[in-house]
């Protein structure tokens, strides 16, 4: 069946979660008309990057087992591409393009270099040094200011199509002026739907079969004749070219780069890590919803807060509660919780075991 | 000239010699029974042999060539095939999971991440002919974990028949199985022996099982080999009598 083939196999398996997947694509396809105004646009376009972003740590955390904290760097990658090729080369599709192609080149020789040391260190050794190197991407961005515009990032413009002024349509369409932000979100949207579903491909390919029997028996794997190194860092690999492209759609958004848009240890930890626990590591859906939930928390959390703090004025105590600097310890309650009564993420509680074969 | 010979193979453990220089040239289309008292160093030959544990000295020559410095994957593609002793499968993925596992190894090497495994129907079909040949195939769709002891033993099987290797290796595949369970793996065994291109190295105990299939036995004792013959001879051996009587001994105490 067609959608078999668009969804490699991997059907939800879950009625919820099929009906939250069916609805988080159309809220998605039609956000610009759903939810009007740049600040929603802003939060759905981040959704987009994120679901990409936390997928394709999920092959690397969910899929081999291996905890890598570089993945941010990758990102950040991505990103410093776009944005240096934008500020530097005549603004244009060629220029994309060159910045993206040639942070796909760097974060491929980095994932294979990572791939080779993973071999030489032990599991904790590996995960500390993957730490010192993202420290070291942050330095490294912030230092060569001639080039990455230091703390202050690059901003720059873009394409013509892309541009804010850019206007196809003299008429709104369903009430809404379509501009170049628009254009822009449904690059953004369509380029995350393709690099999910290819995600999706991969771990449902005969390759992707050979991952999750490595991440159950390594051993095993091996003595069935399978490549342990060459399956783990192809694996590491993907995950960081996905990062990368994930980081590149972030700079076309935001129209800026800098080293806390896309190369911070909030990323890291506050998005990428929590998104795929919280979903579900090993599921890729997981990380899907994790990206919603989280980025919703991040954006709404500390204005409904505010909200409720207003709301519960003259109540004793309450209005400390949910006070709005307190929102990154409610995200933190909402994580524990998620993680307490969900080991397995959100999908794997909706899911329950069942049959991954045929 | 002999399909898989070892070469005064070797591995210490710190000071202590787990395998001894051991030679040993085994034909094709034979059946070699390796016995020992626990603790001898089978497994830990086998271990070698399959590259699951580097050798301090000592070589193994598979198909005439070294391959002593190769991983256990590569031994495995050339054609080595081995069922552990200890159960070694992979717990939450299905019965039929495990073997379509082994049969994607040999019939489809190759990395392959664009197309969707479970569009692959020969290496399904394939994977549910070997489940049949251990008679799992009623147990495809459970997960590894949560088969019986026999079970698992019996899918350890297949995964090795699924490799289709030119050499099985059998450690102890009828250890802890019931009564009802050992004779359907003995016929499976006996069936690969009738092919005349397969060779098979066995490590077992029970010594009727040894003296009806095997061609030949190989005595360790400490890691090193005592005995090696025809079984009629080797049995007769006075070595061989107090290493046999000594696990006759154990496997009373044990009851
Ligand atoms: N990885 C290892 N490290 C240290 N000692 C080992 C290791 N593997 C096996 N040995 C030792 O080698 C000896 C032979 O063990 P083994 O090959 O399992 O015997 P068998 O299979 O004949 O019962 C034992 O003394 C065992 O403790
Ligand atoms: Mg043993």
């Amino acid at each position: 069946m067609i959608i078999d083939t668009i969804l490699s196999g991997d059907r939800p398996r879950s009625r919820l979660l099929g009906a939250l997947l069916m609805a988080a694509f159309l809220a998605l396809a039609f956000a610009p008309f759903l939810f009007p105004g740049t600040k929603a646009l802003g939060v759905a376009s981040r959704i987009c990057i994120f679901i990409v972003l936390a997928a394709s740590y999920d092959i690397v955390l969910g899929y081999t087992g291996i905890v890598s904290f570089a993945h941010a760097m990758f990102f950040g990658i991505g990103a410093y591409g776009v944005a240096i090729a934008l500020s530097n080369l005549p603004v244009g599709w060629g220029a994309i393009f060159i910045g993206l192609g040639g942070a796909l080149v760097v974060s491929a020789v980095l994932a294979v270099a990572i791939g080779f040391i993973s071999l030489r260190l032990r599991a904790l050794y590996f995960s500390m040094m993957t730490l010192a190197l993202a420290s070291f991407a942050l330095i490294v961005a912030t230092q060569l200011r001639d080039i990455t515009g230091g703390e202050d990032g690059l901003t720059f413009s873009l394409p013509h199509l892309l541009a804010v002024s850019y206007r196809p349509f003299a008429a709104p369409v369903l009430g809404v002026r379509i501009d170049g932000r628009i254009v822009t979100y449904y690059l953004v949207f369509t380029a995350a739907t393709a690099l999910f579903l290819l995600m999706l491909r991969i771990v449902n390919s005969p390759f992707g079969r050979v991952l999750q029997a490595i991440r159950e028996n390594e051993f095993r794997a091996q003595a069935l004749g399978f490549s342990v190194v060459l399956h783990r860092t192809l694996a590491g690999t993907i995950g960081a070219l996905m990062a990368t492209c994930a980081g590149a759609l972030l700079a076309l958004v935001l129209r800026y780069n800098g080293p806390s848009a896309s190369l911070s240890f909030e990323i890291m930890v506050d998005s990428i890590l929590l998104m795929t626990v919280v979903g579900g590591m090993g599921t890729l859906y997981g990380p899907l919803l994790g990206a919603i939930v989280i980025v919703l928390a991040q954006y709404y959390l500390q204005p409904g807060m505010a909200a409720l703090a207003e709301w519960t004025d003259g109540v004793p105590l309450l209005p400390h509660l949910f006070n709005p600097d307190r929102w990154l310890l409610w995200l933190g309650v909402l994580f524990v919780l998620i993680v307490y009564f969900f080991p397995t993420g959100l999908v794997g509680r909706m899911r329950g075991w069942t049959e991954p074969d045929e | 000239m002999p399909i898989l010979e070892t070469r005064a193979l070797t591995i210490r453990f710190g000071g202590h010699v787990a395998v001894n220089a051991v030679s040993c040239a085994f034909e094709a289309g034979t059946l070699t029974a390796i016995v020992g008292p626990n603790g001898a160093g089978k497994t830990t030959f086998f271990n070698l042999v399959s590259g699951q544990l580097p050798a301090s000295d000592g070589q193994v020559i598979f198909k005439g060539e070294d391959i002593t410095a190769l991983g256990p994957h590569l031994r495995t593609r050339r054609g080595l095939g081995r069922a552990f002793q200890l159960t070694n499968l992979f717990p939450n993925l299905t019965v039929l999971e495990n073997v379509r596992l082994a049969v994607q190894a040999r019939l489809h090497p190759r990395v392959d991440l664009f197309s969707m495994a479970a569009r692959h129907r020969e290496l399904l079909d394939a994977a549910h002919g070997y489940l049949d040949r251990v008679s799992l195939g009623h147990r495809a769709r459970t997960r590894a974990s949560v088969l019986s002891h026999g079970d698992q033993r019996k899918l350890e099987v297949a995964l090795m028949l699924a490799l289709e290797p030119d050499v099985f290796m059998f450690d102890e595949p009828t250890a802890g199985m019931s009564v009802d369970e050992v004779p359907v793996l003995l016929d499976l065994i006996e069936a690969i022996k009738q092919d005349t291109s397969k060779t098979i190295l066995l490590v077992e105990h029970k010594m009727d099982v040894v003296r009806r299939l095997a061609d030949r036995i190989v005595v360790l004792v400490n890691g090193t080999l005592v005995a090696d013959g025809k079984p009629a001879e080797v049995v007769a051996l006075p070595v061989v009598q107090e290493a046999y009587l000594g696990i006759r001994r154990k496997e009373a105490a044990h009851g």
